[in-house]
């Protein structure tokens, strides 16, 4: 569903961000992006949502080479996406219910659809009792999963999520790497950006570790998706 | 549609310091600028009604039969400069003389004979009033046999002039100065408000939102702003021009349709500059 092809990614007076970067992740599958920070892991995401092209190489998302996208096809692009960060990125001056409608009314829903929807991804991460909570009333990690809610909303086919247990304490952290493999669970393909060691080693998922853009290790290269690089 | 339209308004509730201080911030931009054309055009009007009393006035030769003046009348009437001619006798001259020089009344009760000449006084149309018009007209009055004498007050119609093209070319360059300071202040004000939303703007790219989508908030918002800051600019300039007018001198305001042409400046000046700074945002691929 999401596959590079020898993808090296040049940013202006920068070495190169990505070297020779080919993986393939399939539909419902969990994949850890591990390294240092200036790893590449970050380029990794922005790749996916088309916030930069590859300066060669491929890119591939659902069948959609990002390249050849127009500029206005990269929106429908991102509706299929859910982007999660460290910083949460909420908008401070509405409530978790709001934040998360936002995501559906800027798609163009009908406004009828955006109530019902937006309670149950709230359910779903646990917050409904504090949909009417502004981001500054609630923990780090209840904003975390208003993110992932928001995330969620229009039913992506994968989430990407960077760093976003990096502000977290222990406790949240667990929390929202939870609430993500529950996520996954359900069939919607999880890439987790993170430096965070203790998290991958909790699980058996497929993780890919970068170092100075090149990928040094791929737990899943002895995997079926072997034969799709191969291709 | 809606949505727009709440978003754009919400600007002004959520940052409602910011806001006011656009606005405030356009209004005294635009505020100068129209000051600026007020004087302008008081200016203009002032020194229309100073022309109107360019004048060429042909003395006739004594004993000039009245028929011969008036096909002469009709000649001149037909130059395509002249607005209209008219006729004094000698009779009304004097009439004229006694009632406009009072001062030399004793000197016209011992006259026995009428000492003035007739004369024919021609005004120029609006657009002629200049010297080098008067000087042609009046060149042309020379050529008829009866006319002894033509005075029009070169240097006077020549200072007119000049006086016209220097308020002109000051006009024209503190316009532009004036005007491109207030497009500069306009852009930067919104261009600040715009910027206060950048996060705003990054995450609707995030979830998905086209660009057509996050910039029509941002532009409706800009031009409720730039309208905003034309009315007041205007409420501004009228207060100024009461004062001016009460104290100092009778000065004339914009017309209505004037007023609106400026309210709609600077709406349009706050549509175009807010497209141009949400642009900015809105990273190329």
């Amino acid at each position: 569903m999401i596959r590079f092809k020898k993808v090296f990614k040049a940013f202006p007076k920068d070495s190169l961000a990505l070297k020779d970067v080919t993986f393939h992740l399939g539909r419902g599958e969990f994949v850890f992006f591990t390294g240092h920070s200036g790893a590449g892991k970050s380029t990794v995401l922005r790749l996916v949502y088309a916030d930069q092209l590859p300066t060669s190489g491929s890119v591939w998302i659902a069948g959609m080479q990002t390249a050849e996208l127009r500029r206005r096809d990269i929106p429908k692009l991102r509706r299929r996406l859910g982007i999660v960060f460290q910083d949460f990125r909420l908008l401070e001056d509405r409530t978790a219910e709001e934040n998360v409608a936002f995501a559906l009314e800027v798609t163009g829903s009908r406004r009828g659809a955006i109530g019902p929807k937006v309670m149950r991804v709230l359910t779903q991460v646990g917050l409904a009792a504090k949909a009417h909570a502004y981001p500054r009333e609630l923990s780090g990690g209840e904003q975390q999963r208003v993110a992932i809610a928001r995330a969620l909303v229009n039913d992506p086919l994968v989430i990407l999520a960077d760093e976003p247990t990096g502000n977290l304490d222990e406790r949240a952290t667990r929390g929202v790497f939870q609430l993500l493999r529950d996520i996954n669970a359900t069939g919607t393909a999880v890439i987790l950006a993170t430096h965070d060691l203790d998290l991958v080693r909790q699980t058996d998922y497929r993780t890919i570790e970068l170092k100075d853009g090149a990928v040094v290790y791929d737990s899943g290269q002895d995997s079926a998706a072997v034969a799709e690089e191969a291709r | 549609m809606r949505l727009t339209l709440r978003e754009a308004l919400l600007s002004f509730r959520r940052a409602p310091l910011l806001s006011g201080l656009a606005v405030t911030t356009i209004a005294f931009a635009l505020s100068v600028v129209g000051l600026f054309v007020l004087v302008a055009l008081n200016l203009r009007e002032t020194l229309a009604q100073v022309a109107e009393r360019v004048e060429i006035v042909a003395y006739l030769e004594r004993g000039t039969p009245v028929d011969v003046v008036t096909v002469a009348m009709g000649d001149i009437q037909a130059f395509p400069e002249v607005e209209e001619v008219t006729y004094v006798t000698e009779d009304q001259a004097l009439e004229q003389a006694r009632r406009e020089l009072t001062e030399f009344q004793g000197v016209f009760s011992e006259l026995t004979q009428n000492p003035l000449p007739a004369s024919l006084e021609v005004r120029l149309k609006p657009g002629f009033r200049d010297a080098a018009h008067v000087t042609a007209v009046a060149d042309r009055l020379r050529g008829f046999r009866f006319a002894e004498d033509i005075r029009y007050g070169g240097d006077w119609v020549q200072k007119l002039d000049r006086l016209r093209s220097i308020a002109a070319a000051v006009g024209l360059v503190v316009g532009i100065a004036f005007g491109a300071a207030a497009v500069i202040i306009i852009g930067t004000t919104i261009r600040m408000t715009v910027l206060a939303r950048n996060r705003e703007i990054q995450i609707m790219r995030l979830v998905g939102a086209t660009d057509g989508f996050i910039r029509r908030p941002f532009v409706l918002d800009g031009a409720v702003k730039g309208a905003l800051g034309g009315l007041l600019a205007i409420g501004l300039d009228y207060a100024a021009y009461r004062a001016v007018s009460s104290s100092l001198f009778a000065a004339s305001f914009f017309t209505p349709a004037q007023s609106l042409a400026f309210v709609l400046i600077g709406t349009a000046l706050g549509f175009l500059t807010s497209a141009v700074s949400v642009n900015r945002h809105l990273p190329p691929l």
